[in-house]
Parts: C-alpha cells; structure tokens; sequence
C-alpha cells in the first residue's frame, strides 16, 4: 500500500516501528569525518526519522550490520568452547537501490559459495529487514545505472522525501498499520530509482590472461598506497581473517574473532615461509578491480560490485575505480586489436 | 533459524604422534566420517588459531595429518600435546583426489617433500586394486634425513613401482640420488596416451616435471595437481584463498593441471 505522510506523521510511524524493531539508518555525524571539522555519514541506530540522512549517500555502506568489523565467534575457557551471543532482536535497515543489490552479492558469498552457510552472517540476516530509500538524483561518483544496480525490488517499505512529505510504499503487510495509521493520505506511490549517473562505466566481456600481468596496472602501485579504505567502505567487500587471543597473563581465557579484511592491505596472503602473493599495489588494484567486474561475474554471472561509487569518493589518492574499469575495458579493446 | 554452525571445532583425540623426521610428526587424530585423500582439516587451536593441514591418511577412526613445524599453531601443536591428549579439528574440506578414476589404469604420481603427505591416501587407496603394479611413484626429498613415510616405502616397494630419491645425499649414502624429473623419462608405460598423472610439490618441481611428461606424449588433460594458499576460513567466505574465479580451499585443492595454468596470482 502506498501513503503520503507529513514529517510529524513518518516520525509517529518511527516510533511504531521502533516497538519492534531496532532501526538501522544513514545519519550525518558533525565534525566526525577523517579530518579535523569535516562531516561523516554513517550507520547507526536511530529513534526517530528526523535522525536520518535521507538526501546524501552514506560514506560508509550498512555493512557493520551484517559483518561487523570485528566479531567474536567463540569465547573460550580453560575447558569450555562456547559460541558467541549476538543481539538478535530484530531490525529494519534503511538502505539505498544500489546497497540492496550488494546485499545479494553478500548473500551469493556467504550462504551460496562452497556447501557450507556461514552461520554468523546468515544469523544476522535472518533478523534484518530492509526498507528502500528513494533516490531522486544521483550521488557523487556513482555508476549504478551502468552496473544495473539502481533499482531494488527487494524491500518492505520505501520511503521518499518530496517537498516536505514523505511518500511511503509498503511491502509487508505487518508493517502496513505503523504508516496507515499515521498517514494523510493513501496514494499510488513508487519509489524514486536514479536513471542517470554522471559518471559512466564500460565493463570489458572477456579479460584474457594477459592482462592480468599488463603494465597498465603499474600506474596504480606508484599511487595507491595501499590503505584499504576502499575495500572498508565497498559494500559488497565480504573478506575477513580469524584471529585467536587470550586475556589473562595464564592464557587460559581467550577468545577466537573475525576481523574484516582487506585484498590491498599487507599479509592478506602470507603464509609461513615468508611466500606472499601480490606484493605490487598494481598487482593488489588489479585483484581487486577483476573480482569486481569480471571474476565473480564468471562464478556467479553478475557483477560484484553495484557502482556505489564510495570508494572512488573515501580514496586518499584520488583513485577511481570506475576510471579504472575504462581504462581496463579500453585495454582488453586495445589488445583484441 | 540459522544452521549449523561450520566453525565450530570438533574435540578429536590424538591417537598417536609418529615422527617423520626432526620438524615433521604425523598427528593421528580421531575421526569416522567421510573424508578423501588431498581434502584438509583446519587444526583448530583454542586461543592460538587454527592451520589447515591435508590428510595424510586415512583409517576407520582416524585421519592423519602431517606436520611441519613452522609457526604459532604448529609449534604449539609440536610443544603442547601428547598421544592420548584431545585437541580440536574441523572439516574435512577440499574437493580431494578423485582415486576411482585413477584407479582405471596406468598412474604416474610425482611427488617432493611434504608434498607427499596428501598423496599418500591415494597410494593407499591404489596398493588395494587388483593392479598396483599399474602405479609408478616418485618421491623426492632434500635429503637422506628429510625422508618422510619410511615405513610406507617399505610396504609399498614390492607392490608398485617406486622410486624414493633425494636432491643431495652424504658420500656413501646408497640410494638414489637426483632430481624427481630425472626420472620420468624411464617410467615403463604400455599407453601413454591414456596413462595418468600427479604431481605435487614445490612450484618449480611441479613445472619442470610436466615438461617431462609432456616431453613423452602425455595429454595434458590427464594430469592434476594440488595446491596451496593463505586460508582462514577453509570453507569458501573469508577470500583469502581466491585466485581469479577459483576458491583454492573449495574447488581445489586439486585442480586439473590445464585448469589450474589460467589461473593468476
Ligand atoms: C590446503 C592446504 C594443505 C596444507 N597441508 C599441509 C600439510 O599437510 N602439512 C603441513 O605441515 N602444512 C600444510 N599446509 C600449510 C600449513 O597450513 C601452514 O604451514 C600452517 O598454517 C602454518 O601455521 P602456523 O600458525 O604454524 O604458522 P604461522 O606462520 O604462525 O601462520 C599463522 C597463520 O597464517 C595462516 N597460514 C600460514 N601459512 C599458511 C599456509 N601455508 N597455508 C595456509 N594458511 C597459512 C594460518 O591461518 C596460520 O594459523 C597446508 C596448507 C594448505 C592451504
Ligand atoms: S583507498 Fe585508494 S590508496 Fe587506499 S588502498 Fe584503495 S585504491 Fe589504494
Ligand atoms: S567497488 Fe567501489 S563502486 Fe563498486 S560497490 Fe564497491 S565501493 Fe561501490
Ligand atoms: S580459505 Fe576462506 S575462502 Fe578459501
């Protein structure tokens, strides 16, 4: 059912909502940013609808909800295995077309890669729900309509802000009374989906092999320095390392966590011996950016990454990811001759 | 509801610990399942972490896993446990090596160092056929003191043919003396067209003896490998393994060879 809602109304329905769930939404943090009096938006719990930032794209992705940072998997005793507690109540993210969509691409990992779940992340998601937000323009740096990823059907509500009113679309029937009974009016609503980015992107259909060792990945080991950030903000980023620790000088008490990971971070691929994979940044960004658009689309058949453009737009170095995607596209067209 | 949850270590009992040489013990852990030769276990060490090993062997309730001593997990396993000790390990992973379809005739297996622990179930499983003279084995060790599965050579000798060489040898030492891919060339073959083969081992030692197999006619599409890389989860999330479209520790770790040669670090 589709509802036009006044501000006060939606944040009524916010606090219906809240009875339930816990809400989980981009918000605007002053002064929060990487530098001294810059501004961040990120992902955080909120009460009420005024808290959430409804017209920029969020730096970081919802990520941390289904894959925190860091995770305690088990805690242990001197005699004791036990599994870590989560909290399971349940939630409603509030996410954009293109996170939907990465979503999907988590889920292909996570639950659909090899025979076994990964019984973390499949608890998280069972308790999430996500709820659409309208995008009525493009965002900086993003490409999702040339990845496909502007539009999502998969959600329980939408909501769009238009000229002081927010317009509601709901899925889930047991979500229905917390907006009907605080709306204005029924209405015929359909969420906003971008159709135009500024920023556009060709992907190449086949990359041969040698490509994988081409110069024109040398440019990016003089100027990435491999911090990672781009990997910590993606959206569909889904490696981790397990680590084990213990807390008391006795070591009888410790713990075994998962940590996210990075591809262009050093010992991502260390092993004993001292043998490491990838040591160039080139070699690290070429890994990275072929997963991306080419070798998950060849498991899976379809793209990894839904061009939400946030790792161009956190790069320290000015590095774009979708300059890179032509560039390779314009090099595979180079080398077919 | 969730399901299981594959992280959870398994408390298995060490059976016993045989020493193969100074750095490399053979754990004999408890366990009845299902389980291949070339799949591997993580040994899983509560508050130290956890190393994915490749079976060695496999019994009616038991694997087992040799060991080289080479860091945090590893030396605690070496420093910490004794036979009738419980530990914990979970798996088995892997796609493992498909023996019946070794089993089908002629068989060359190359194998150095280590190298040979993840082979050793498919000779086992070979020396049971009503063919083994059929199975021609290489192994290759540094040198005389680095000899793993002595006992094994001494049961295997007189069923199939085998060949146990090092790199380099004290003088007076009466064994054969040189690199595997020496000798390739004089393994006797009825039909090489349909004979098969694998080669496990260091990288270098890997390529040059597909040189020589190929050198004598072999197709290549009848050769598998195994391989290794960084793991943390064994069960295809946490990426670390990932070459190009291939998850090393679920659609490996053996690969056929000509599979496995478009793959880029
Ligand atoms: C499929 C597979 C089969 C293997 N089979 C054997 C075997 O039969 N016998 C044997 O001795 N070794 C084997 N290894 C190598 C063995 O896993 C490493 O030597 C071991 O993980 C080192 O752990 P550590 O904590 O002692 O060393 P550290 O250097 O302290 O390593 C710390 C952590 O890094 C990771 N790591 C380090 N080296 C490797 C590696 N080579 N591969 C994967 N992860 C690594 C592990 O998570 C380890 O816990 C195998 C590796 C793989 C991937
Ligand atoms: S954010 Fe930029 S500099 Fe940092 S690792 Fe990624 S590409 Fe390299
Ligand atoms: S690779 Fe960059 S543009 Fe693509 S999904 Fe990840 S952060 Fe967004
Ligand atoms: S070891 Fe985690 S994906 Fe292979």
């Amino acid at each position: 059912m589709g509802y036009v809602l006044s501000n006060e109304g939606i944040n009524k329905a916010f606090e219906a909502l809240r009875k339930e769930y816990r809400i989980f939404a981009p918000v605007l943090k002053v002064g929060e940013g990487r530098f001294k009096d810059t501004d961040v938006i990120r992902y955080d719990f909120v009460d009420s609808y005024d808290e959430v930032e409804m017209d920029k794209r969020s730096d970081f992705s919802y990520k941390d909800i289904v894959t925190p940072l860091s995770e305690s998997m088990f805690f242990f005793t001197e005699d004791q295995i036990r599994e870590a507690n989560f909290d399971a109540s349940p939630v409603i993210v509030l996410m954009r077309a293109c996170d939907i969509n990465a979503v999907e691409r988590l889920d292909q990992i996570f639950l659909a890669n090899g025979e076994h779940n990964d019984y973390y992340y499949e608890r998280r998601r069972e308790v999430i729900k996500f709820a659409l937000i309208g995008c009525g323009k493009t965002c900086e740096d993003g490409f999702c309509v040339d990845m496909g990823s502007n539009k999502a059907e998969d959600y329980v509500f939408s909501l769009d802000p238009k000229d002081g009113k927010v317009y509601v679309n709901v899925k889930e029937d047991d979500l229905d009374a917390a907006f009907a009974d605080n709306s204005e009016s029924s209405a015929d609503v359909v969420p906003q989906f971008v159709t135009e980015n500024e920023v556009h992107v060709e992907r190449p259909e086949e990359v041969p092999l040698t490509l994988f060792k081409d110069e024109m990945w040398d440019e990016y080991s003089k100027r990435c320095i491999n911090c990672g950030r781009c990997n910590f903000v993606c959206p569909t980023c889904s490696c981790f390392t397990i680590q084990d620790l213990f807390f008391t000088d006795n070591g009888k008490v410790g713990e075994r966590r998962r940590v996210n990971a990075s591809c262009m971070v050093d010992g991502y691929t260390d092993v004993a011996g001292g043998l490491v994979q990838r040591r160039s940044n080139g070699e690290r960004m070429r890994f990275k950016v072929l997963h991306k658009v080419y070798d998950f689309r060849k498991i899976f058949g379809y793209d990894m990454c839904v061009g939400c453009g946030r790792c161009d737009t956190v790069c320290p170095e000015y590095i774009s990811f979708s300059n890179c995607i032509n560039k390779l596209n314009a090099r595979v067209k180079e080398l077919e001759g | 509801m969730a399901g299981k949850n594959e992280y959870t270590p398994m408390p298995s009992r060490l059976q016993d610990i045989i020493k193969q040489a100074e750095n490399e013990w053979t754990f004999r852990f408890t366990y009845v399942g299902p389980v291949k030769p070339g799949q591997f276990f993580q040994v899983s060490i509560p508050k130290v972490g956890e190393a994915p090993i490749s079976v060695s062997g496999i019994g009616e309730d038991f694997v087992d896993l040799t060991i080289r001593k080479v860091g945090k997990v590893t030396d605690y396993l070496f420093e910490n446990f004794q036979a009738g000790d419980s530990l914990f390990i979970r798996g088995p992973y892997g796609n493992g090596f498909d023996v019946e379809e070794y089993a089908k005739g002629e068989m060359i297996i190359v194998a150095g160092g280590t190298a040979v622990s993840p082979i050793r179930g498919v000779v086992q499983y070979l020396c049971k056929t009503d063919h083994p003279q059929d199975t021609h084995l290489i192994a290759g060790f540094k040198n005389p003191d680095e000899i793993m599965f002595k006992p094994d050579f001494e049961e295997w000798k007189d069923l199939i043919d085998l060949t146990v060489t090092v790199d380099g040898a004290p003088e007076g030492y009466e064994g054969n003396v040189g690199l595997v891919t020496q000798y390739i060339p004089d393994i006797p073959i009825r039909d090489i067209e349909s004979c098969k083969a694998i080669v496990v081992g260091p990288p270098p030692m890997i390529k040059f003896s597909i040189i020589e197999l190929v050198k004598r006619g072999f197709n290549e599409e009848h050769i598998w490998i195994s391989d290794s890389r960084k793991m943390s989860c064994g069960i295809g999330k946490c990426g670390h393994c990932r070459v190009n479209s291939k998850y090393i520790c679920i659609d490996g770790p053996v690969f056929k060879y000509t599979e496995h040669r478009a793959l880029v670090d």
